[in-house]
Order: structure tokens, then sequence, then C-alpha cells
């Protein structure tokens, strides 16, 4: 594993892998009743968010916790950066303070990448811009592994808002490494042209995609987009490439419709949808906190040690985890 | 009477097709006929130099008045000096404008006190670069300006830009110079758009937002007769609109940056501010038809578009990072190591397209001349195998230059500014 993760370009096929076994064992820990492990006591995680996401935020604080490590919350609002500290300045800052590992959000591309130049820690990208969200990434392939049984092979398509989607780009990245074949749907302004050279294919008809799938997976669609002109209408967007009940009918009865938060009800998902028992939008979540674990264990040295899977000789000590 | 003998040099001398082994002798800041005495002179013992014409830069921007951190018109001279130049434009977007003519006497003065090259004014094409009223470019005229630019954007008014092709012909050598980039298809652009900008989730600029309007100014210059000139071209499409431009007879003129005929939009993996340029560095067939359109004549000369920003403006988030490059003290080097090194280029005909062209292009008869007796001694000296390492300290107040770190193959020894050595072994002497 790279010391960084800033984007899916950091792991190989096997590293995925391996952050999915790990994720397998701590996922046990937030079943328990003390859901803590000591395999990072003493050690900092900051979580710098310049943008609001608070589910994205509470995942990761809830994972360094149940790791044992100090956490430290540095958000936009009431801190040095409101008053237009630069992010250098911050990450000097961070710096001097000895955190261990750095997990930021971002509404410009390439800052993770950035920060590295500043900060000796590791740094987590837990969303940059347009770019990419590789955690998600992670927790989706999980949720897909867990549920289907296998990742080769699968039949995954992302449908929306692909081009300024940071999920799609993680997500399609990551698929194409484990071999699952990824079809991007959507109206063409919303694809990026060079889509076929990510390894994916194009469709801009949902209809006939759907009957094919593995995996339905809807993208938020921002109605600036259409303020922006890259459709018409959100009315017409939601016509042309929502997922509707009858469009579920198409679906194969084993699919599933996975969707990384927070939904636009009504466009590009029917309300009714996203409550569907093929609909895996909750786990994902809860498969969140596993997947974040994995991650700040393994770069942060918690494995230096450890071996695929093996953390379960951290998970016993409740008693100390407790106090 | 001050008296330069340089001795021993390789003299590449576009304009007077010259290339030989000679010494130069200079009097009173002119060429001198040779006498081969060196009683009373500085002897300049340039064995393994090349001397050629003092470089002419198109397109500085120097910062002064109003961004005196980044830049100053003494620090830039200087900048350029030691780059080689003897003459560079400065660009008007200032603050205040250069849209009048009391701008362009500060600018004319402050270079003047620096003594380290020529600067020649560029004024705006619109008042305030507002792009709606056209500036008072009569008086900016009988001030001492020959090129009109609104450079960081076009003039977006097709009418705007009609009338002042239209109105320029009344001046003798007057050039409207255009930054071409359609305003709103490249909104928001960090970088070229195509595949590596859809990959790191950066806003793009495609070919077209440039091409679109150097098509729309081309069919103006042909409307009016006007005297256009085409700034920091960046893709294979803007060279063939100016190839046919050219053969149809329109006055058309182009330059190119030495950023451009070396770099790509892969550098911009990293997310490397300093390759945030505008227009930005397109691909490797982009970076190709620019060095081939160079080599046979559709592009003219090679520009700077020396762009100093402040630190903080560059070590930030890439969306936020001002865009540009220095130039001024690689420019020289770059074209060497890349266009003359790689062989698709000639020394001289690299040469004649960064001191002969330009100065045609400025209508100025104080440079890119041929070193006869007579002519003015604005001289270069450079050592063509001398390797170095781009990195601070740097002349110029910034140091955002997209090739720190590289090592480059060129480097200035003695620049002689009006019979003056203004840079001498390398260092800036004033």
């Amino acid at each position: 594993m790279n010391k960084h993760l800033l984007s899916i370009d950091d792991v190989t096929a096997e590293d995925i892998v391996r952050i999915l076994d790990t994720a397998e064992s701590f996922r046990e820990v937030g079943t328990r009743v003390i859901k803590k492990v000591p395999a990072l006591r003493g050690r900092t995680v900051v979580n710098l968010f310049y943008e609001n996401s608070t589910r994205t935020r509470i995942s990761f604080e809830l994972a360094a916790k149940r790791l044992s490590a100090d956490v430290i919350n540095f958000s936009t609002s009431g801190s040095s950066v409101s008053k237009g500290e630069s992010l250098k300045d911050t990450a000097l800052t961070l710096q001097a303070m000895g955190a261990d590992a750095i997990v930021i959000r971002h509404s410009s591309s390439g800052s993770p990448l950035t920060l590295t130049k500043w900060v000796r820690g590791s740094v987590l990208n837990a969303g940059d811009g347009t770019h990419e969200h590789p955690t998600q990434a992670l927790l989706d392939i999980y949720t897909m592994r867990e549920r289907l049984g296998r990742l080769e092979g699968l039949r995954v398509a992302i449908v929306g808002d692909v081009l300024h989607s940071r999920v799609a780009r993680s997500l399609s990245f990551a698929l194409v490494k484990v071999g699952a074949e990824v079809t991007l749907v959507g109206p063409p302004t919303l694809i990026p042209p060079d889509a076929p050279g990510w390894g994916a294919q194009v469709s801009y008809d949902i209809e006939s995609v759907l009957p094919k799938l593995d995996v339905c997976y809807m993208l938020r669609v921002q109605r600036e987009r259409q303020r922006q002109q890259y459709f018409p209408s959100v009315r017409e967007y939601a016509r042309l490439f929502g997922l509707t009940s009858g469009r579920v009918a198409m679906l194969p009865p084993e699919a599933l419709i996975m969707h990384p938060g927070p939904m636009n009800r009504g466009v590009e998902i029917e309300s009714d949808v996203a409550d569907l028992p093929n609909s895996v939008i909750e786990e994902q979540v809860t498969n969140g906190i596993a997947i974040r674990m994995a991650l700040l264990y393994l770069l942060l040295g918690g494995a230096r040690d450890a071996r695929p899977g093996g953390v379960s000789d951290l998970g016993g000590d409740e008693e100390e985890a407790g106090t | 009477m001050k008296r330069i003998v340089v001795r021993g040099a390789r003299v590449v001398d576009p304009a007077g097709g010259r290339d030989e082994v000679a010494d130069l002798f200079i009097e009173d800041g002119r060429i001198a006929a040779p006498d081969g005495s060196t009683s009373g002179a500085t002897v300049v013992d340039a064995d393994g130099l090349v001397v050629t014409p003092g470089l002419v830069d198109l397109h500085s921007h120097l910062r002064e008045p109003g961004r005196e951190d980044k830049e100053t018109i003494e620090t830039g001279c200087r900048a350029a000096a030691l780059g080689g130049y003897t003459a560079v434009s400065a660009m008007a977007n200032t603050d205040p404008v250069a849209d009048n003519a009391a701008v362009v006497h500060e600018v004319r003065d402050l270079a003047e006190r620096a003594g380290m090259c020529d600067v020649f004014p560029v004024g705006a094409i619109t008042r305030g670069l507002g792009g709606e009223e056209m500036a008072e470019l009569g008086e900016m005229i009988q001030a001492g300006v020959r090129m009109f630019s609104d450079d960081g954007r076009c003039v977006p008014s097709t009418r705007v830009l009609r009338n002042a092709l239209t109105y320029a012909r009344a001046f003798d050598g007057a050039v409207i110079a255009e930054h071409c980039e359609d305003a709103s298809l490249a909104e928001g652009g960090q970088m070229h758009e195509g595949y590596h900008s859809y990959s790191l989730g950066l806003a793009g600029q495609p070919r077209e937002a440039e091409e679109i309007v150097v098509a729309r100014d081309l069919a103006l210059a042909r409307l009016t007769g006007g005297r256009l000139h085409l700034c920091h071209l960046s893709s294979a499409g803007s060279v063939s609109l100016v190839r046919r431009a050219k053969a149809e007879g329109l006055r058309v003129t182009a330059e190119v940056t030495p950023h451009h005929l070396v770099f790509t939009d892969e550098d911009l993996r990293t997310y490397d501010s300093n390759f945030k340029v505008n227009p930005p560095l397109r691909t490797a067939e982009d970076r190709d038809a620019l060095v081939e359109g160079l080599a046979d004549g559709t592009v003219d000369a090679v520009a700077t578009d020396h762009a100093p920003h402040a630190v903080e403006e560059k070590e930030t988030e890439f969306d936020q990072a001002s865009f540009g490059t220095t130039g001024l003290e690689t420019a020289l080097a770059a074209v060497l190591t890349f266009v003359v090194g790689s062989g698709a280029m000639t020394l001289t005909d690299a040469l004649e397209a960064m001191s002969t062209r330009p100065a045609r292009i400025l209508g100025t008869d104080d440079h890119g001349r041929p070193l006869e007796p007579g002519a003015p001694a604005n001289v270069v000296a450079f050592d063509p195998a001398a390797e170095w390492v781009v990195e601070p300290p740097f002349a110029s107040k910034s140091r955002n230059s997209a090739f720190l770190g590289r090592t480059l193959r060129g480097r200035v020894v003695h620049t002689i500014y009006r019979g003056e050595l203004v840079v001498a072994d390398g260092k800036a002497q004033r």
C-alpha cells in the first residue's frame, strides 16, 4: 500500500482485496456493545473538511474513534480557514501539531495531492472537487462483494452526472481494476467523451442497459447542472434517466440498487425505489465505517505486522478499549 | 569614447545572413567597423560563445504599476537582460490599465531609469480592458506604442474589434494583438480539455475556445485589411488557420511561448500549478504542430508571456491558483534545449524567431538588425553548451517557472544593451 490514498491509482487490485478483507474483520467491531479496538491508540487523525459533508465526516470520525485514535475535527466554519488562512499554512500547522493522518475533503480537485507536499503524515482523500472519492468507491465495492459474492465479471451501470462526479471516477476506475464491466449512463453532456479510455462502456439509454445488470448505481444530480444547461429541465432528466419503479422491473430480480447519498428523491431515484429490499443504500453507510477503519489501520502502519485479514488478534482487548 | 571588443565569438546574425567566427567592435553604443585595435577597449573573451542580436520579447507582464509585489519594471528588465533580451513588450493589464498615454509614459520612464533593456509598452485596445469602448489608440501611438492588446481576454465584441482593426489602419505599424479565447466556452477551465482533464477532475478549456476566436479574428482581418497579431497560440488547429490566412495574404502574424513548445497537458498530472497557464498546455500533437509552425514560419516569433505571480497565488489549491509562468530568464535556454536541440529548427532560424522577427512586428529599427557598422549595439553572447538547473534565486521577483527543476542547455553570459555591458559573466551589472 502507498502511504497515502489520494485516488484509486494508489491501490492495486490486490490492495483492494486486502482492504476489503481487512474491513470484513473490522465490521464485526461495529456489532459489539463496546465498539472499540486499541489498534491506533495514541495516533492522531485530523478530519480536515473544507466542504460540508456530515455523513463522510462522521463516518471517518467513528472509524478513527473505534480504532482508539485521537480525532480532531477541523472544518471551515469556526476555524482559521474562515479567516482566510491558506491550505498551506493550515497544513503546516497540522504538521507542527503532529498529525499522523489527515483526512481531507475539499471542493478543489487535487487538493489532497497538494497537501502531501506540506505534511509528513498519511493523507486520505475524502472527496476532492470533481476528481475522486476513493473511500466511497471501496465501500461500494465492499457492499457489492458482500451481497453478490464476487467482483469479477459483475455488470455495473453508473447512471447520472458522471462528468462532475468524483464518486463515478473512483468507482469506475476501481471496478475496472477488479475485473467488473462498467457502463456509464447519462445524457451525453454529462458523460466524459473519453470514457472509453477509462475502460468503461457508454450508453445514453438506461432502459437498454437495465436487463443485463448486477448493480444499478445511481448518482446524485445537482439542480445546478440544469442552470448550466447540461440538460433542459429536471423533469426531463427524471423522465429519461431516473430510476422509476417501472424501470426497476426491467432489472434482474437479484440486481442491487445503490446510491452514494444524499439522494434527490424524485429526481434520479423514485422515492419508493430507494426503499425496496434490493436497495442497499443504508448498508453502504454501515460498510463505510468498516472500510475507513481498514484504510486508517493499513495506512497508519497499524498493519506493519498484520496479514490480510489478520486483525482478529487486535479485537479482543475490550477492557482496555473501553477506558 | 566607449569601446567594447567581443573577441572570437561565433557570430550568428540571422538578419545579416552570417554565421562565422569573428570579432565584434562596439563604439559609442553602436556596432563599429572592425579595425583590429583593442586600445582603450573593454575586451570580452567570447571564445566558444555565440554572439547574436539581443532578443526581443513581444509579450511580458511586468506588473508595474499595480502589482509591484510580483514584479517591477526594474526586476523584470533585469530578468530580461539576464535572459538575453534587449527589448521587451510590457502588457497593458496593469493597475491602472495602460489604456492612455500617461500610463505609457510612466512605464517608459521607469524602464529608462532601470536602463537594462528597452521596454515597449503595449496599449489596451479598449478602455479599462472592458471590451466595450475603444481606448485612445492615436494618443498612445504618439506616446510610442505600436502594439495594442487586451491580453488576458479577447475583445469579445466582434463589432468593437472590427472598428479597432479598421481605426488602427490610420497609424503606420500599429498592430492589434489578440488573446484568442471564447469566454463562455473556456469559462472555469483550468487546463486543456481532454483525457487528462477528465481524469483529474479539472474543468477543461477545449481547443475550440481558441480556434473559434482565431477564425473570427482572421475573418475580421480579411474584412478590415487591418494588421492582426495572434498571441500565444496553443493548438494545432490555430496553426492551420494561420497558415491558410498567410497563404491568402492576410496581414497576420503569430507568436508561441517556450512552454507551449515544450510541455503538454500530461505535465499537469501532479496538479503542479506552475503548469497552469492560459492558454493551457495541450497535447503532444498540438505541441508538435506549434514547433512545426514555428519552424516553417507560420508562427513568426517566440514570445515569453512572462507572467510572474506571488508565491501564495501559486502554492494553493489548483483551481484557485493564478494562471501563468515566468519566462524571461529561461526562454532562450528552453528553445535551444528543446527546439534546436531536437533538430526541429536550426540555431539561426530559432534566433531569428526570438530577435529579428519580433523586432519587425514591433516596427523597431533598434533591435534584431544585422550586426553591421552603425547598428545599435544590442547584442547577446551565450554559451550554447552550458548546462544549468532552473532554480531560485531568480532576478524576477517571482519564481513560478514551469521549468523549475529542469536542466537546460545554453546560458547567457553577456548582454550588451546600447553599447553597455548590462550583463557580464552571467551577472547583472545594474
